[in-house]
């Protein structure tokens, strides 16, 4: 055991850069998939069939392939012809995540906004409301409460894809896991590498439920934030399919 | 024309089909059926567990399940891969792809469960069954039937992580892919290909999926 602490002491500089670069896919992969979820979740409810049909194919396409396929597509054959274009594996492994789990988002989205009730629907009518006004003043801000649940489950789900990352050359901390375990042993590696995940696991869940409570209480509804963190549930009823 | 300006050649499109068809049979479809019936079994125990064991195990249970669910399948693969190098990679991929999703489909049941409505409870109250009839003759039947559809969802998730298969060296259809891409210096067709065997082989499977939602949301 000493041996594996001494060892783990030489290789931490190493094993904090691959945390790094998987927070750094974590967060930023997630973002990019909160912008293509929104922006695809709204247009696919477009009456136009062309804006639509867009939508839809890219959601199908995002989620129906796998996201080790749309990784090695973004890494081998994109810097082929026709294409040409030779991204650095760290672009690569945050395009991939954030528009596979995008794509799963954008469902969660375009549930949530269609199970905003009818009665909100037909106010903003009566008030005779913009499209615009209606959406990010009333059903939006509703809707948002809704898809936090599922969005704080993709969340996890993308934080546990960036572990597949390695096999593009990007030296995240799977792959550092990987190279810890030839000084320490497997058991020791693994371990703590699995330690870590679940840690950055949990606390995200604790912020998104955070989230949560804060989006509930600006609607009127729920306690505040403060009563709200003490105690966090780990909710998997959302589908991640 | 040079073979390099093709953009597509429909020769590598269909000279890298055998070999894929072939690992999509042997791993890909093998590995998501067995797994899927391991997952299946287990996640009920899980959850018949957690709902029946005294509370100290069932919490210890809880958090080993969650401690599952919310760590990456890959890390868990490579770990098993190096841990166990007594046990062929096939037969570990399909026990690891069996337990991390029975952790998922634990809660699918689970939620199952607490659906069912209390009246059955009282009823089996009413007519004194024993413990172990009214779970098996009453409650378990019920809380299956609402759950066939989000069962059916995550086995569709873990046909799209067979890929991850390739951690533990076993050749998957994408891994397949990428070997005859690398010979043959043609990922276009070779990748290509693989995206659309499993977007041929998984929306339909939703979409199915989505309309047996819709007959039992409505019926149960």
């Amino acid at each position: 055991m000493t041996d594996n602490i001494e060892a783990l002491q030489r290789a931490l500089p190493h094993v904090l850069d691959g945390l790094l670069i998987t927070l750094q896919l974590t967060v930023a992969g997630a973002l990019l998939a909160f912008v293509v979820a929104i922006g695809l979740g709204l247009l696919v409810r477009f009456e136009n069939i062309l804006l639509r049909g867009f939508a839809r194919t890219v959601i199908e396409v995002f989620r129906g392939t796998s996201l080790l396929v749309q990784l090695f597509f973004l890494f081998f054959v994109l810097p082929l012809p026709p294409f040409n274009i030779e991204l650095p594996p760290l672009v690569v492994g945050i395009l991939g995540l954030g528009l596979n789990y995008g794509a799963y988002g954008a469902e969660v989205v375009r549930g949530s906004i269609n199970s905003v009730s009818r009665g909100q629907w037909e106010a903003t009518t009566a008030l005779s409301l913009t499209r615009t006004q209606r959406m990010w003043r009333v059903i939006f801000p509703q809707a948002w409460a809704l898809m936090i649940p599922s969005l704080t489950n993709l969340l996890i789900q993308l934080l546990k894809g960036t572990a597949v990352v390695y096999l593009v050359t990007i030296v995240d901390l799977t792959a550092e896991l990987n190279k810890l375990r030839i000084d320490t042993d497997v058991f020791f590696a693994y371990s703590l590498g699995l330690v870590i995940y679940f840690v950055i696991a949990y606390i995200l869940t604790i912020a998104m439920n955070a989230l949560e409570a804060r989006a509930k209480h600006r609607l009127g509804q729920g306690t505040r934030l403060r009563e709200a963190v003490a105690a966090p549930t780990v909710d998997t009823e959302g589908d991640v399919s | 024309m040079n073979d390099d300006q093709v953009i597509w050649n429909w020769d590598h499109a269909l000279a890298v089909l055998p070999d894929m068809l072939w690992a999509f049979l042997t791993v890909t479809l093998y590995v998501t059926l067995l797994g899927s019936l391991i997952a299946a079994v287990l996640g009920l125990i899980i959850a018949l567990a957690r709902k029946t064991a005294p509370r100290p195990i069932a919490g210890v249970l809880t958090f080993v399940m969650n401690f599952i669910r919310m760590t990456p399948l890959v890390v868990q693969l490579l770990f098993a891969y190096y841990a166990l190098t007594a046990v062929p990679p096939l037969t570990l991929g399909i026990l690891i792809f069996g337990i991390h999703y029975a952790t998922y489909m634990a809660e699918v049941y689970r939620a199952g469960i607490d659906a069912v409505p209390r009246g059955q409870w009282e009823a089996t109250t009413a007519l004194s069954m024993s413990r172990g009839r009214t779970w098996t003759a009453v409650i378990v039947p019920q809380a299956l039937r609402s759950t066939l559809p989000a069962l059916g969802n995550y086995v569709i998730s873990m046909f799209k992580e067979t890929p991850f298969l390739a951690v533990l060296t076993v050749t998957d259809m994408v891994r397949a892919a990428q070997e005859y891409g690398g010979t043959n210096f043609r990922f276009m067709e070779a990748i290509t290909m693989a995206g659309i065997l499993f977007l041929i082989a998984s929306y339909p499977t939703s979409l199915l999926i989505g309309r047996l939602e819709k007959r039992l949301v409505y019926t149960t």
